[in-house]
């Protein structure tokens, strides 16, 4: 599985598909994020692979 | 995906500019363009001393560290606005922005609301009816006020702030809502200095709040992560989050709506009130600009504020 993190929620899904992907599936805009794997920014083409733990982080701040 | 300028595996990927780039060349892609929109916009030269208001948070401690890095003279402004609501947010800001300065050897200015006027913004918060109904309204009052002041007295010539593409399309967005004339007039780069009135410049207007995010990840800059506690529920976030789902239709939506605002307006669509300048009155007691006579809008608040609590009026 790939373990997907935003704050304190966490998402669990089937390896294979892009992070676009992913991200539409659990209804996170790619728009509002910047993903992360092993520390490094990964871009929303990366095919995920079982094992996988993406960090987002949200980019929106503001008041 | 790969970076256009060398080929290398990209670390972000900016749909709306059909850009790719990898951690190497987007960390020069941003000052570039930072730089490019400097110039554009007639903000500042590399002759005139900047403040950069900072809050600990990505795009102010960015743009410190954008200015910086373009050789720009430019000193940090930190405002203690006292807000902890359980989770130390202002103590865990002001470290941040200190650690910053300390690390790249720049200079912070700070000033503390408490110390300086009595009260915190948790308790003007609590003790003003604007506070109650709009916590980030009387926030933006207070720093509007203070940052122009400490701007002034300390002589720089421009004061910079961290608003970026998000920040200026929500702003806009919201503003078009209710078709608010005069902060649509308002709404530019470069808000040119008038008599009591500072030179402000926002550097970040044309680039994306992710690209900003992307920008001190990569550079390693530690910034504040929470969202402001009082920011939570707020209109601006709750824009934000609209416009991303435009945006994720539409790339380059966002950037489109802000730059042909910028276009529209100097083509004349909306008519500049000549009168704006000349209505702008000294506050008696502080000697800063304000619209209608008496009291600006912060002495009128530190002054109920004192009528009710006895809090002392330090200036």
């Amino acid at each position: 599985m790939v373990k997907i993190i935003l704050r304190n929620k966490e998402y669990e899904l089937s390896p294979g598909r892009t992070l676009f992907s992913a991200l539409e599936k659990i209804g996170i805009l790619p728009e509002s994020v910047i993903a992360t794997s092993q520390g490094e920014t990964i871009t929303e083409d990366e095919i995920l692979k079982e094992g996988d733990v993406i960090k987002l982080v949200a980019v929106i701040s503001g008041g | 995906m790969k970076c256009r300028t060398c080929g290398a595996k990209a670390a972000v990927n900016m749909r709306q500019h059909k850009l790719a780039l990898c951690k190497e060349h987007y960390l020069e892609w941003i000052p570039g363009q930072t730089e490019r929109f400097i110039k554009k916009y007639g903000m500042f030269t590399h002759a005139e001393r900047i403040l950069v208001a900072v809050s600990g948070g990505k795009d102010s401690l960015s743009l410190w560290d954008i200015l910086w890095r373009l050789g720009y003279q430019v000193d940090g402004l930190y405002i203690g606005l006292g807000i902890d609501e359980g989770i130390g947010y202002s103590a865990e800001s002001q470290r941040l922005a200190e650690r910053f300065a300390v690390m790249h050897g720049l200079r912070l200015h700070m000033v503390d609301l408490g110390n300086e006027y009595g009260a915190t913004i948790s308790e003007f918060t609590r003790l003003t009816q604007r506070g109650k109904n709009k916590p980030c309204s009387l926030c933006g009052l207070v720093k509007r006020y203070i940052m122009n002041r400490i701007t002034r007295d300390l002589g720089f010539e421009v004061l910079a702030t961290g608003h970026n593409l998000d920040d200026e399309a929500a702003a806009l967005f919201g503003n078009t809502l209710k078709w608010a004339g005069e902060y649509l007039l308002r709404q530019r780069p470069v808000l040119p200095e008038a008599p009591g009135l500072v030179r402000k410049v926002k550097p970040l207007c044309r680039i994306y709040e992710r690209e900003m995010t992307a920008y001190a990840l990569l550079r390693g800059i530690e910034y504040i992560y929470d969202e402001c506690p009082f920011a939570l529920g707020s209109t601006s976030i709750y824009y934000k989050g609209l416009l991303n789902h435009l945006e994720n239709d539409r790339p380059g939506a966002k950037l489109t709506f802000y730059l042909s605002f910028l276009e529209a307006r100097e083509s004349g669509l909306f008519s500049e009130h000549s009168d704006v300048q000349q209505s702008l009155h000294p506050c008696p007691n502080c000697g800063q600009p304000t619209s209608a006579p008496g009291l600006c809008s912060f002495c009128r608040m530190i002054e109920r504020i004192r009528g009710t609590n006895n809090y002392a009026l330090s200036r």
